[in-house]
């Protein structure tokens, strides 16, 4: 039996019929990582120690009998940007190289309260700004399905664990489809649940009212297993909310059980210029899939979509530059050696330590801060957002999910794409939209062109976890299928 | 010439929670530095706010008391910008809907009550603190960052340093009263900043608005008026105009100096703080809070005198302070005359407090006592010379004013057989003035009750002995 090809949902049913212990699972994990990491460079940190700790008390439970949590015994990574007591928390950039959190995020709590096991710390573009993984202070990630390849981002580290069977579960973060993206090139599962659903306590902030936890695995069970162990409302956190959504998955139906009645949205904006023509021929296919499992598929319209990437830019930018002040070297985190002044200490220590990436969005968001014409397009893009949520309620009021390609771009190499912002950001086209409207959305494999991974966004309402998570199983038993 | 001072100011005032703005550690004022801490209010990575209710409830109650219009629906914006006393780069405040709206203060002048109109009431953050040390490094201590705080502006609809110091007087009897804050200028849990102009009003011109800030005291608010009046009179007088500029006050020179000069005007990049969630006020809360608020200053002096038939002057300077109020109203309990205990509260008392610049509620004087001390003086056991000895006793010591009577043997001698050999040889040893008084001189009368008082070491009753006097002389 090869351990960490073992699902996530696998592992625990053995840990229970303790046909494995959880510190053989946890062994096989850390080995892999071990033997694999070196290439992909998946991971900042691994807390090592900690989880044979953690495995050991799980078997300890196990032997008295006693009942195990939803994730007993399971290897989980997550992204570093969400804190932990055990190991640093860098977010991929110089400035906090070696920073260490007193505490531990809420979600890091549930983990642990659930018997989940805690490998690492995956990298990330730099304070989760890029869609690639490069921007990282620690070196780029590579594609477990081809090295040669980007794994997305910016919780590229995270969807490239998961793949390269180093991990079986893993966090991520999506401000604007940071856990989607990268899901989709490391031809993996990843969800971004709807905003509130997960607590962000502990959690660095990127852009505030777009934030999610989101989660990967190599199935749409495994995902929803993820989710369901980490979602509730926080007190710590007060734009989070009591789980609406009630996430128990009927087990091993039919596919077209799952999907029975439900009704199918394809806006028809998606096919913009700038897509991989590639894309139209698989959508083709997805579409042709869902009707055969029984699904009404209809073309419908989103008039605002193609505002939202511009939008997402100018408000994300906003929050960004004020959710960066506080890394001014004076209380935690890098400080320059060179330095005379307040200002000159604020000054240095944040040009030495922020990459180029984040100094831009800094830059821009200040600019839409500010009194003149930047703060005009900041008025305007929160009045766009208005307009893209209405979109979506109207476009929910008859249908229950939408299907969109998860990127218009297909996993490109290594370093291409270089020195385009504008162009990085395109992938995000399809999910900025619903990081603004708060939706929940799930980026599932749909095949390969050209030996590239796609993947398919399934987009819920709000706190319609459900329904995407129905949507996605149905989708995968098609699929095996051979539908 | 004639010229008009224009004055406004900016109060800061922090609230008197159990615990700070967002997040659960004690507001307390001092402790060991850096020990009020949390993730949450030293800004660390991840951490996100969490509005305190309470902070909420007291600054609407603020709202209520000023007269101000509550907004039912608002937000936490971020005001951004850099210092080291400011942990996330921002400070959770609010922009554009303030938590109060409008209002007013009135106070009263010699002409009349005039009503100084509040801009708004809006409810942020304080700080942490620093201290520069001798050395020249700065020394930061986040027990106050998170501390919450409302923010009071006022409309420049003050003309005097004299109005001002009313209105910050009246503020902060009321902030008092309806206990939102301590109001502790010396800990800076009260803090204001002066904006001052004046206008040549014949001519139109006027000089620019300077700002005051570092100011310890109403005294000294009143001072950095006055001196910052004078100077503005004086430029306008040479033709001159005061520079844009914050100046602060400084004690030992008695007069304002340049702190910063204002170019344009700072851009703090308002934003809505999307961790916290809009805040929504519903009606019956603010019912709920405005029912619950204690009796304002002028109602409490209505109903004083109403129910105490005072004078609108006696029911104003008992009421001016809630503590003082309630003292009075405390001794009513042990001594049933709302004049006399009136007119003590307003006499030796208030004249010590004065002296000793102190509060009442700082001295050892309890309404117990002074009830005890005037029931004392009411039922003649002591006279009034002695019941301002004992008072001063009660203040130093704190002792019963009946221990001090019966200690010191004070009781009034109101027995006529103890005086009566007493009178009979101050009448045959002053033979003078017993003459006198039969030939029209009054005052006579006074030297021979003055002379029985010295000769009882002040126990006589002064009534008897006049009265015992009296009669001798008639029947000589």
């Amino acid at each position: 039996m090869d351990i960490v090809k073992l699902s996530a949902v696998e592992i625990k049913e053995k840990i229970l019929k303790k046909e494995l212990s959880a510190t053989e699972v946890v062994k096989a994990h850390l080995n892999r990582i071990e033997e694999i990491d070196k290439d992909i460079n998946a991971f900042i940190s691994i807390n090592k120690e900690g989880a044979l700790e953690a495995a050991e008390k799980v078997d300890e439970k196990i032997k008295n009998g006693e009942e195990l949590g939803a994730l007993g015994g399971i290897p989980i990574a997550l992204k570093d940007n969400i804190v932990t007591k055990d190991t640093k928390t860098t977010c991929g950039s110089k400035m906090l190289e070696n920073y260490r959190s007193p505490y531990d995020a809420t979600v890091v709590e549930k983990i642990k309260a659930q018997d989940g096991i805690i490998i690492g710390k995956t990298n990330m573009d730099e304070f989760a700004m890029g869609s690639s993984n490069k921007t990282s202070f620690f070196g780029p990630t590579r594609n477990p399905v081809n090295t040669n390849l980007v794994p997305g981002g910016s919780s590229g580290g995270s969807a490239a664990a998961v793949k390269a069977e180093e991990v079986a579960l893993a966090l991520g973060t999506d401000t604007g489809g940071s856990t989607r993206q990268p899901a989709a090139y490391c031809d993996i599962v990843g969800i971004k649940p709807s905003y509130g659903l997960v607590s962000r306590y502990g959690v660095v902030s990127l852009a505030n009212t777009l934030d999610t936890v989101g989660v990967f695995g190599r199935d749409v069970s495994d995902a929803a297993l993820m989710l369901s162990a980490i979602v509730g409302y926080d007190e710590k956190d007060s734009t989070s909310y009591e789980n609406p959504t009630h996430l128990v998955v009927e087990k091993d139906l039919e596919p077209t059980e799952y999907i029975k009645g439900m009704k199918i949205g394809i806006p028809r904006e998606i096919y913009l210029d700038q897509i991989d023509k590639r894309l139209i021929g698989v959508m083709d296919k997805v579409i042709k899939v869902f009707q055969s499992l029984g699904a009404k598929v209809e073309e419908i319209t989103l008039p605002h979509l193609e505002y939202g990437l511009s939008t997402y830019h100018v408000i994300s930018a906003a929050e960004i530059s004020s959710n960066m002040a506080r890394f001014d070297g004076l209380r935690y985190g890098y400080r320059a050696k060179e330095y005379s002044t307040l200002d000159e200490l604020y000054i240095n220590s944040r040009n030495e330590a922020f990459g180029d990436e984040v100094k831009r969005r800094i830059l821009m968001g200040t600019y839409y801060l500010s009194m003149g014409l930047g703060r005009e397009y900041y008025e305007k893009a929160l009045k766009m957002r208005t307009l893209i949520i209405d979109d979506f309620n109207k476009a929910f009021k008859d249908y229950d999910i939408i299907l969109t390609p998860t990127s218009p771009i297909l996993p490109f190499q290594l370093g291409k794409l270089k020195d385009e912002p504008l162009t990085k950001d395109l992938t995000s086209i399809f999910t900025a939209p619903v990081n603004l409207a708060g939706l929940c959305a799930m980026s599932i494999p749909c095949g390969y062109v050209d030996g590239l991974p796609v993947g398919l966004q399934i987009i819920g309402d709000r706190f319609k976890e459900m329904n995407i998570i129905k949507a996605g199983l149905a989708f995968e038993g098609g699929m095996k299928n051979g539908i | 010439m004639a010229y008009k001072t224009i004055i406004g100011l900016e109060i800061h005032v922090e609230l008197a929670t159990n615990t700070k703005m967002f997040c659960a550690c004690p507001n307390t004022f001092g402790g060991e530095a850096n020990t009020h801490c949390c993730p949450v209010c030293l800004g660390l990575p991840g951490s996100l706010p969490v509005i305190n209710k309470t902070a909420i409830e007291y600054a609407i109650k603020a709202g209520i008391a000023f007269n101000c219009k509550i907004n039912t629906k608002t937000k936490m914006d971020r005001k951004n910008y850099y210092y080291a006393d400011l942990v996330k780069g921002y400070q959770i405040s609010q922009d554009d809907i303030p938590l109060c709206e409008g209002g007013y203060i009135e106070i009263e002048l010699e002409d009349g009550a005039k009503k100084i109109n509040l801009q708004r009431i809006h409810i942020e953050e304080d700080t942490g603190k620093l201290t520069h040390t001798m050395d020249g490094d700065t020394l930061i201590d986040y027990n106050r960052s998170g501390v919450p705080l409302i923010e009071i502006v006022t409309r420049p609809d003050m003309n005097t340093p004299e109005e001002a110091r009313l209105f910050l007087e009246k503020l902060r009897s009321t902030l008092k009263y309806i206990e939102v804050s301590d109001c502790k200028m010396e800990e800076g849990s009260l803090r204001c900043d002066i904006n001052i102009n004046v206008v040549d009003t014949e001519t139109g011109a006027k000089t620019n608005i300077t700002e005051i800030k570092n100011l310890n005291s109403f005294k000294g608010a009143v001072k950095a008026m006055e001196f910052e009046e004078k100077r503005h009179i004086q430029l306008l007088k040479e033709g001159k105009n005061t520079v844009r500029e914050t100046r602060r006050w400084d004690e030992v020179k008695n007069e304002t100096v340049t702190m910063r000069e204002k170019g344009e005007a700072e851009d703090y990049r308002y934003a809505v703080d999307g961790d916290l969630a809009p805040i929504e006020i519903p009606d019956t809360w603010i019912e709920e809070i405005r029912n619950k608020l204690p009796e304002l200053p002028h109602h409490k002096k209505e109903r004083f005198m109403r129910q105490y038939n005072l004078s609108e002057y006696d029911a104003g300077v008992l009421t001016a302070s809630k503590d003082l109020a309630s003292f009075y109203e405390e001794t009513l309990k042990y001594i049933d005359d709302t004049k006399l205990v009136s007119n003590w509260i307003m006499g030796d008392v208030l004249r010590r407090l004065k002296d000793e610049e102190v509060e009442i509620e700082d001295t050892k004087l309890s309404p117990k006592a002074l009830g005890q001390l005037l029931s004392l003086i009411k039922s003649g056991k002591i006279n009034n010379n002695t019941g301002k000895k004992v008072l001063r006793e009660v203040f130093e010591t704190g002792k019963d004013p009946e221990v001090i009577v019966k200690e010191k043997g004070l009781i009034q001698i109101t027995d006529e057989s103890q005086i009566l050999e007493v009178v009979e040889k101050v009448l045959s040893e002053n033979q003078q003035s017993v003459i006198d008084y039969k030939n029209g001189k009054d005052r006579a009368l006074g030297f021979l009750v003055g002379q029985v008082m010295k000769a009882t070491k002040g126990k006589a009753n002064p009534q008897l002995v006049n009265k015992m006097i009296l009669d001798l002389i008639n029947k000589m």
